[in-house]
């Protein structure tokens, strides 16, 4: 279907197919009950979980194929998110002129930082690209503040031109009339299921996104780039330049950066510079890395996973923590909170430090390779099954 | 005219003077080796042919076009092939995918940006590749991954991979150093059936002069960075200055 294979088809709709139920899936938990406290499917949260599963899919492309390592790609998100905010500003809050302005603006800033890092390849490179993207934070809060509006963020002010807005627009992100902030509800006894309108456009990027990384995967300049990560020198004497493929997956990387940052904008129009900061760069490495660099489904798996952890972990408080442990002895209950508590609320970094490292330790290969570990157990032992089976009966 | 001209071609590594006086002719659809003592300057020769090092002096025509001051990519464009002492292959990629990316390298250029279409629907490109495998008997390791090959395997691959592109020049730099007896004579009978069955030009450095006498047409003996002789292989051997050349590095 669409120029794919079966086993690409079945995973482009296995994620659409998800993509569309994750609204049910998402809050599986009746409401007024305390595991509830697990769902995820409300409308901020699964906007995040597409919008980083794009920014980790562009991300996947550069890192996973090359095996360029950047440290960076948040100043492409931070950018995209600036860039249509200015949209927002100047002509009115459509996210078609915003969106497309993100992609270019990412695009063209990608160019210069990867026509620089790229003149060093390993460590080098990535301190380049780290390098470039703290200092485009710093920029943002100082010589760029009539671009940026510094500390406080880039937003829209009622005295602002929007000189496409006319009489009575839309006075939120919309496309063409569509509020990206609409919804709808699904009371169904004891559940509750929210279906907002931008989680849904997001979704589609989303998958538009992932189909056009099947395709590089799969075609002359994917394997160009895997050609990049192997071996360089004989590519070199095979009279090919690495340099202008492994700077188009940046650039492309970049531009899928500054659609999603361009989405976060859409979804809440506000830009910060702290998007641009080290620690979001390296967020989309663990990502990547978590879910499986090099896969097609382990960076949008990565992406979901840790947005989610994020949000269950750094919503645990003491209060809560006191309420499901409360049945234990005091002498128990007082250091099991204290520890726990490290790990939650402000401290839920340590939790994800302490994943990335069992995940890096004992699956290399990310959850991608878990699920194959698991699948490969699984249709073992039947085949195992089946072979004893049939046996007898020869 | 030869289809590679060197002339007075001189390389000076800091105090070390490892190329002087280089002049050499090699010509079209011959095979040419050049021999000598470790140390002697032969990789350092062979390195400025491909774009690797630029000499201090003199120049390198290749079929009339100077290769000086190109860059790897843009010589083999040219035509001139190259295989490494250990073999160079994508470790990553199976054996069919190390195979296409040539193809699409002669096809395509240095660079060209084809994203869209699977390689695999490439079909002209599959059937060049799959006859190549083929040609050298590993159509039945296509799938194989390329870093799980033996030795002598990986350098028959390597050797596919610069035939594929039909390139004029075939370079080699001691393609047999290292190997087991087996393997040496697997690379032996390789080139032999290439000398023998394509329009080629083959320049092969090699320090174990056993291994070039039944190759080469015309051998250039290299001793501390200059051409000490050049001549039939049956000259060489008997040549007092080669044996001095030889016997001096085994004392
Ligand atoms: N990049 C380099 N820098 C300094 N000296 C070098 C370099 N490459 C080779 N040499 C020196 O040049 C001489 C010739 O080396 P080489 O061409 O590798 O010899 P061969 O291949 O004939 O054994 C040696 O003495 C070697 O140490
Ligand atoms: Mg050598």
């Amino acid at each position: 279907m669409l120029g794919l294979d079966k086993k690409d088809t079945a995973l482009l709709l296995a994620v659409a197919a998800l993509a569309l139920f994750a609204p049910f899936i998402l809050n599986i938990f009746p409401q007024n009950t305390a595991l509830a406290f697990f769902n995820g499917g409300y409308p901020d949260l699964m906007q995040r979980f597409v919008i980083f599963g794009i920014f980790a899919i562009g991300f996947n492309i550069l890192f996973g194929l090359t095996g360029y390592l950047s440290f960076g790609h948040a100043a492409f998100l931070g950018v995209g998110s600036y860039a249509a905010v200015w949209m927002f500003k100047l002509l009115n809050y459509n996210i078609v002129p915003a969106l497309v302005l993100s992609v270019i603006v990412a695009g063209l800033f990608s160019v210069l930082i990867g026509w620089i890092s790229l003149r060093r390849s390993g460590i080098y490179f990535s301190i380049l690209t780290l390098a470039f993207a703290e200092m485009s934070f710093r920029l943002a809060y100082s010589v760029l503040t009539p671009l940026t509006n510094g500390e406080t963020g880039l937003q829209v002010y009622s005295n602002d031109p929007q000189i496409l807005m006319g009489e009575n627009g839309v006075t939120s992100p919309h496309l063409f009339g569509l509020e990206m902030s609409a919804r709808a509800t699904l009371d169904l006894g004891p559940w509750e299921f929210t279906f907002p309108v931008g989680y849904y456009l997001c979704a589609i990027l989303m998958l538009i996104s992932l189909y056009l990384a099947i395709r590089i995967f799969r075609s002359p300049f994917g394997l160009m780039l895997r050609a990049v990560k192997s071996n360089q020198q004989r590519m070199r004497y095979t009279g090919l330049n690495p340099k202008p493929y492994t700077l188009a997956a940046f650039v492309i990387s970049g531009m899928y950066a500054g659609l999603a940052g361009g989405l976060l904008a859409c979804m809440d129009p506000l830009a910060g510079a702290e998007r641009m900061q080290w620690t979001a760069s390296g967020e989309v490495v663990i990502m990547t890395i978590l879910g499986g660099a090099g896969t097609l489904l382990g960076p949008i798996l990565g992406a979901g996973t840790i947005k989610y952890l994020e949000n269950v972990f750094s919503k645990m408080n003491e209060a809560l923590l006191h309420s499901w442990f409360s049945w234990l002895p005091d002498f128990i209950e007082t250091p099991l909170i204290w520890v726990l508590s490290k790990f939650t609320g402000e401290g839920w970094h340590l939790t994800l430090g302490a994943l990335f490292m069992v995940i890096i330790i004992f699956l290399p290969g990310g959850l991608v390779e878990g699920g194959q570990r698991i699948g490969r157990l699984i249709t073992g032992r039947s085949r195992k099954a089946s072979d004893t089976a049939t046996k007898p009966a020869e | 005219m030869g289809i590679l001209e060197i002339k007075d071609v001189g390389k000076r590594f800091g105090g070390l003077q490892a190329l002087s006086n280089v002049n050499l002719s090699v010509h079209e659809n011959s095979v040419h080796a050049i021999i000598g003592p470790n140390g002697a300057g032969k990789s350092t020769l062979l390195n400025c042919l491909v774009g690797k090092l630029i000499p201090d002096t003199g120049s390198v025509m290749f079929d009339g076009q100077s290769v000086l001051g190109r860059t790897p990519h843009e010589i083999n464009q040219m035509g001139i092939s190259r295989v490494f002492q250990t073999p160079e292959i994508f470790g990553d990629l199976t054996v069919f995918e190390n195979m296409m990316i040539p193809c699409f390298a002669k096809r395509d250029g240095a660079f060209r940006m084809h994203a869209i279409e699977s390689f695999t629907n490439e079909t002209s490109l599959v059937e060049q590749a799959e006859q190549m495998l083929i040609d050298v008997n590993m159509i039945d390791k296509r799938n194989a991954h390329s870093a799980s090959l033996s030795r002598g395997d990986k350098r028959r691959l390597e050797m596919a991979m610069c035939l594929v592109q039909q390139p004029r020049m075939l370079l080699l730099d001691e393609p047999t150093a290292g190997m087991a007896r087996a393997d040496t004579n697997n690379t032996i009978d390789l080139l032999k059936e290439i000398r023998d069955t394509r329009d080629i030009t083959i320049c092969i450095i090699e320090h174990d002069m056993h291994v070039v006498f039944s190759l080469a047409e015309r051998i250039t003996v290299l001793a501390q960075g200059t051409p000490l002789v050049e001549d039939t292989p049956d000259n060489i051997k008997g040549h007092p200055k080669v044996r001095e050349a030889y016997l001096g590095e085994a004392a």
